[in-house]
């Protein structure tokens, strides 16, 4: 009997929702045909991190479901073949991984902003809207790519998450992304650290504190550390009250790319 | 006209006329590069000289040759009698005057829409025999084309596309007949390796990697699950003339992750396999990967040397292994030998004495993740190895790069993606690489050349003491084969995803790397 009932549920789910079958479908179809690359939630790996708002190679469902179908020439990206019905399920899924936080972050985000510019001193080393410093990631979508709860956990720890890339996945010339504090000491003594711009085998970038942007071979060091999971960006748990924080999670969360 | 260009015309006129005889005795003819690693005992290896340490920081290119396409360039090339013939993505091939790096003629296969390719459509190079150059397709064909014109001779089709399979190898060519493989291990295809008269294209033979029903091996698998066990053979394998045995290297059994639905070994899944060339019957078979739930393909080209062991003169095969084992093996009987880890390993202790692996409880996928190393790319991956005779030395691009794996359930459905689970990096540590040379009877290294990222190129080693290869950042590099001591390098701006060759041309050696979309012949003027 409670099979039965269990059945009948399961029916009636089907028959009377369609939305609730195509979306247990299109997570279905994204644990076959997706994660093996883009990750178990969508969050990246070969492929390209999906749990964004905006897929910047799929601008509208139409452009999404046809790069389901045909894959992306040039990429590692293949074609997948499945009907309709699924294609379009997938897509609903996909799209489902990109809606952080539609909730709106409480808070003041004017008085973010201010907090921003002044107290915090932020403009130090994060661009917004192409005016700011480099040291740091820019942040003129970052409401897009992160919800609020990252947003105030970055601020408070900025060690608990440190940003990190998967070079081998891409077989790509890259540039890191994970802004790794670097310290290096040259032959004749001379110590730079810095985040890391780029690096290969023989060479590494380095960005400093002031700006200054320094090349070198690799043979013209004497040390190299990497400072792994380290982040130059203070805490800010002892500057911000509590009412200020959230102001300035509200403002981070605002923002939606450039204007 | 200087008597030089008269020459080369001269040598033109007589273009690829290639002859089994002359691809046997490749050692007797430095300057050509006749068969996919330069030689039937996989070496990758150039007896020329000209450019040794003395003289390699002045290399210079001396021209460079775009693909047409921006898929990975992955390719070999083939030099002979003033050509080079290299295959381009997806499944095009090119002849290319060596004077100039200008092309004689590209031929562009038509490909259907629908062709499947797990990793990228790329083709990994051609053979050549008498005036035919052969060339795999991404539809799962084999062509014969006039080496003068690119003109096809003949079109067979190995296998059906539209199941899964696909044709990224270089064919090897031997004798009267052209051995080629096939891809696919992640869509349930059931792996083969097939024999074509040269002249012809009919089939002569085929060896299916896995048993069918009655065949020994048969019973390593559950149920129905042989019928989609993969165990392809994308990467090209070697031949020993002498006891006229072909090696070749098997792929993951299918589905990837979930072990379950194929108890047992698997196999010949992640293998190399003995076949006499002229039935494709099974002489014996090593399994590297009994039971693999971690992808990893045992396509690995096999290197043959002969060497001294514990005082006895054995005829040996090595594999530095995707699982992250070295191994060597006695190449007649397929008796495990010696073996133990070159890159990090943490599903394994070590090996037994007949080379199985002593395992490590857990390590295979489960559905909130499993991190392991090798990760899903392994210890090193499909591009070549190298053997120098002279330093005695086995070189490898080694990777050091972790994954962690999930596994879920996935009902196989016909050409569609069969490996039921997933993969990601493992959290917070950045993947790295080394070029790493091995005494080849005792596996131990003699020296390793760090690389920032896990490499994705293979390497040539010469007579001129240096190894050749490249990286994911674009960095083409020439290491000291006794020492590992960088003496070159180039920035070419694109990753170096190919096998490096060598070849002589009006006196002068080059040697050819790939980056991007770009083949670069290099020279020291």
């Amino acid at each position: 009997m409670r099979k039965g009932y269990v059945w009948n549920a399961a029916l009636w789910v089907l028959l009377v929702h369609p939305a609730l079958w195509a979306a247990g479908a299109g997570e279905a179809l994204f644990r076959t045909h997706c994660a093996p690359c883009h990750g178990p939630k969508g969050e990246g790996g070969r492929g390209a991190d999906l749990a964004v708002r905006r897929l910047p190679r799929a601008p509208d469902d139409a452009a999404l479901s046809a790069i389901i179908t045909t894959g992306i020439p040039g990429t590692q990206m293949p074609a997948t073949r499945m009907t309709a019905e699924e294609n379009a399920a997938l897509v609903a899924y996909v799209r489902s991984l990109g809606r952080t936080q539609a909730v709106r972050a409480p808070g003041d985000a004017a008085n973010g902003k201010r907090l921003f510019q002044t107290k915090g001193n932020c403009a130090g080393c994060h661009t917004v809207g192409g005016a700011g410093g480099r040291l740091g990631p820019e942040l003129t979508d970052i409401g897009t790519r992160r919800g609020p709860a990252y947003l105030r956990t970055a601020l408070l720890e900025p060690e608990a998450e440190v940003p990190e890339n998967f070079a081998s996945y891409r077989k790509l010339i890259y540039t890191p992304d994970n802004f790794l504090w670097v310290r290096a000491v040259t032959a004749d003594g001379k110590q730079v650290s810095g985040a890391r711009v780029d690096e290969d085998t023989f060479s590494i970038q380095i960005r400093d504190a002031s700006d200054r942007l320094y090349s070198f071979r690799k043979d013209e060091l004497r040390e190299l550390h990497k400072d792994w999971g380290k982040s130059p960006m203070p805490s800010y748990r002892s500057v911000f009250s509590e009412s200020e924080l959230q102001d300035l999670v509200a403002y981070l969360a605002s923002l939606q790319g450039p204007s | 006209m200087k008597p030089i260009l008269m020459l080369c015309a001269c040598a033109g006129s007589l273009a690829a006329q290639v002859p089994y005889a002359r691809i046997a005795a490749s050692a007797s003819e430095p300057g050509s590069w006749l068969t996919y690693s330069g030689s039937y005992a996989g070496h990758r290896y150039s007896p020329l000289k000209q450019i040794d340490r003395t003289n390699v920081a002045r290399l210079k290119p001396a021209w460079m040759y775009q693909t047409n396409d921006l898929n990975q360039f992955e390719a070999t090339p083939i030099v002979a009698d003033g050509v080079m013939y290299v295959s381009e993505p997806p499944s095009n091939a090119a002849a290319l005057d060596l004077r100039t790096g200008r092309p004689l003629w590209i031929f562009r296969r038509a490909l259907p829409s629908d062709v499947r390719a797990c990793c990228g459509q790329v083709n990994r190079g051609l053979a050549i025999l008498g005036d035919t150059v052969y060339l795999g397709t991404l539809d799962a064909h084999l062509l014969a084309l006039d080496a003068k014109t690119g003109h096809v001779r003949w079109d067979v089709t190995v296998a059906d596309y539209k199941t899964g399979y696909s044709i990224t190898v270089a064919p090897l060519a031997l004798q009267d007949k052209v051995i080629v493989g096939v891809a696919g291990g992640e869509y349930g295809v059931r792996g083969l390796l097939d024999a074509y008269d040269a002249k012809t294209g009919a089939r002569l033979w085929r060896f299916w990697t896995v048993p069918g029903p009655g065949e020994p091996g048969h019973e390593t698998w559950r149920g129905d699950s042989w019928k989609n066990g993969s165990a392809t053979t994308w990467v090209t394998g070697s031949y020993d003339p002498a006891s006229n045995l072909i090696y070749w290297g098997t792929g993951n059994p299918g589905p990837d992750y979930d072990g379950d639905v194929r108890q047992g070994d698997d196999l010949y899944a992640d293998s190399v396999v003995a076949l006499d060339a002229s039935s494709g019957k099974l002489k014996w078979h090593f399994q590297f990967t009994p039971h693999d739930t971690h992808d990893w393909d045992s396509t690995h080209t096999p290197v043959l040397f002969d060497a001294t062991v514990r005082g006895v003169a054995r005829k040996l095969l090595m594999v530095a292994n995707r699982n992250g084992f070295f191994y060597v093996l006695d190449r007649q009987t397929g008796e495990f030998v010696a073996g133990k880890p070159y890159a990090k390993v943490t599903w394994a202790k070590g090996l037994d004495n007949r080379g199985r692996p002593i395992l490590v409880p857990g390590m295979d996928p489960k559905p909130e993740g499993t991190p392991v190393y090798p990760g899903v790319h392994g210890g090193t991956n499909w591009f070549s190895p190298s053997y120098s005779p002279e330093t005695g030395l086995f070189y490898v691009g080694m990777r050091e790069e972790g994954t962690t794996y999930y596994r879920a359930t996935t009902d196989y459905q016909t050409g569609t993606y069969y490996t039921a689970g997933g993969i990601h990096g493992l959290a917070g540590v950045e993947p790295s690489g080394a070029i790493k040379a091995l005494d080849p009877v005792t596996g131990d290294a003699k020296w390793e050349f760090p690389l920032h990222s896990p490499p994705w190129a293979g390497l040539l080693s010469t007579a001129g003491g240096l190894v050749f290869g490249g990286t994911n950042e674009g960095n083409l590099f020439a290491l000291d084969a006794a020492t590992g001591k960088p003496l070159w390098t180039f920035q070419a701006g694109g990753p170096a995803l190919g096998n490096a060759v060598s070849y002589e041309f009006e006196g002068k050696q080059y040697v050819v790397l790939t980056a991007g979309r770009a083949l670069m012949a290099f020279g020291v003027d």
